[in-house]
């Protein structure tokens, strides 16, 4: 209870700090907004020409990519702090956040709380409506139950990817580039459904990163393919995936030796 | 002339020193070429009649893009650039008997060759050995890979022409950040980075074609698999060379008026 109101009141000071230059957020949120505004171009001018890729129409396409654009936009909001934690390291900053009684996941999330990211959301939640819109899906609780868990689901996994990420850097001290596969290139091709891509790599999506379980597999139930109600929480189960997560930052942490900057 | 090319083997050898860092981008290429590849192949599957050029260009455009990944992307731009305009360090670069213009330049197109060395032909390699549709296809013929490696280069001028603008205008704006957010994704999308520009429908891809940005990667990755006509060839060679002089002039003025009222920021 404590450390979630530590982690607020961080959350807090960042937000009073980037207020100080509200042009600057205005101006970087709005380029969020328009960064992912060309990736839906790409897709939408990709459907002018096709009707549909492996049986997803336009607008089921569109609802994918939006809750994947959303579950990444909520991870990178809150986990930020870990995507530049080589930063952390290098500058030997991290020495500091461990001599603190305080827990050393709650301080690097805290670190960093980006709210820009805001742009990014809005895009989705404007594609998303639109999405639903377009599509004629026909709507219950239990699908919008569904939304939700994928918000959850898809939220605790890009977190996780980011703690790897981070937890990476107790090794090699530079943020690792072939990392941005996992984060970056899961949400520009995660606009498909991870099915597009074939059997091998739903295989993979399934059970090694759990991408499918927040994205493929719920989209199947909301869209009425699949009717089975596990397919209703796979996007909770995907959770599992912070667990390896934590446990690799753990062993980092027990690893780590000072930069001595 | 000499100082320059001083600055750019300064640079190059530089460069050539980060190799971890090289095989990092090579398995990130390799993994982004090949989802590219899965992507396409699915609307391939789906509708093979509304393709605009055969799956094997198509391929072949998307490996050539990842292998020379650093030659082209407009948002791998030079942060020391920006860095020393924001710290004032600029200051020291202006009191050398060189233009900065020519100089950054210079360096520009040195670091970019130097990545794109290190790392394009492992990957041109391995995609060349893939089955069939899905790898690196022969170049159309011999007229078409001289005709690519000679736009390659005009490309690569053309990408480095356009980043020293963004550079320059950090010298108005002072934070960069906005301004590089809206050039990247704006330059991505009508370079043909996201989507070749064949899949674009047929009135808009006119319209992109006869913009600066089409005069980068879309030119050379699309002669290599004969998908343009001789025509359009001499067509897109042409307005190469006249975008490059206009821009270059343009960033040339440009950078004369900002050097006369530059502020250097203390600190």
């Amino acid at each position: 209870m404590r450390s979630i109101r530590l982690y607020l009141h961080y959350v807090s000071i960042n937000i009073r700090c980037v207020m100080q230059y509200k042009t600057s957020f205005f101006l970087t949120a709005a380029g969020q907004f328009l960064v992912s505004f060309t990736t839906f171009l790409g897709v939408f001018f990709m459907f002018q020409r096709f009707s549909r890729v492996e049986g997803f129409t336009y607008s089921e396409v569109l609802l994918c990519f939006s809750v994947m654009l959303m579950e990444f936009s909520l991870a990178e909001m809150f986990a930020r702090g870990f995507d530049q934690f080589s930063g952390m390291v290098r500058s030997g900053e991290f020495d500091r956040v461990l001599v603190r009684p305080q827990n050393e996941i709650i301080q690097v999330l805290g670190s960093k709380f980006e709210l820009t990211r805001f742009g990014r959301m809005l895009q989705a939640v404007v594609m998303f409506i639109y999405g639903i819109i377009q599509s004629d899906i026909a709507w219950s609780f239990s699908k919008a139950l569904t939304v939700i868990f994928m918000l959850i689901g898809g939220t605790a996994v890009f977190t996780a990817l980011f703690l790897i990420y981070a937890a990476f850097c107790f090794f090699t001290l530079e943020s690792l580039e072939f990392m941005n596969i996992f984060t970056d290139g899961a949400r520009e091709f995660g606009k498909y459904p991870v099915g597009v891509y074939g059997e091998k790599m739903l295989l993979f999506a399934t059970f090694i990163v759990p991408y499918a379980l927040i994205q493929y597999y719920p989209l199947l139930y909301i869209l009425g393919r699949r009717k089975e109600l596990i397919f209703m929480f796979l996007p909770l189960l995907a959770c599992w995936f912070l667990i390896p997560a934590l446990m690799f930052w753990k062993f980092g942490v027990k690893h780590y030796k000072s930069s001595g900057s | 002339m000499k100082k320059y090319l001083s600055f750019f083997r300064l640079r190059f050898t530089m460069g050539l020193q980060y190799r971890a860092a090289a095989l990092g981008g090579i398995t990130t290429q390799f993994a982004w070429g090949f989802m590219e590849i899965m992507i396409f192949a699915a609307f391939h599957r789906a509708d093979a009649s509304a393709f605009p050029m055969s799956f094997s260009a198509t391929a072949s455009y998307l490996w050539l893009q990842q292998a020379f990944l650093a030659l082209f992307a407009v948002w791998m731009m030079e942060n020391e650039i920006f860095d020393t305009i924001i710290n004032g360090d600029i200051a020291y670069e202006m009191c050398r008997p060189v233009s900065v213009y020519r100089m950054w330049f210079a360096r520009s197109i040195a670091t970019r060759l130097s990545r794109a060395v290190l790392r394009s032909f492992p990957i041109l390699i391995v995609a060349a050995f893939l089955p069939h549709p899905y790898g690196l296809a022969a170049p159309a013929s011999l007229k078409h890979f001289i005709l690519f490696l000679v736009t390659l280069v005009l490309g690569l001028l053309m990408t480095v022409s356009l980043c020293m603008l963004v550079y320059i205008l950090a010298f108005f704006t002072i934070s960069p950040a906005g301004l590089r957010l809206i050039f990247d994704s704006a330059s991505d999308f009508f370079a043909g980075a996201l989507i070749p520009l064949p899949f674009f429908p047929e009135k808009m891809q006119r319209i992109m074609e006869l913009l600066p940005f089409a005069s980068m990667q879309n030119v050379p990755l699309r002669i290599y698999g004969g998908s343009m006509s001789s025509y359009e060839m001499k067509r897109a060679v042409f307005l190469q060379v006249f975008w490059l002089a206009a821009i270059t002039f343009a960033g040339n003025a440009l950078c004369h008026l900002a050097q006369k009222r530059v502020t250097v920021q203390g600190g």
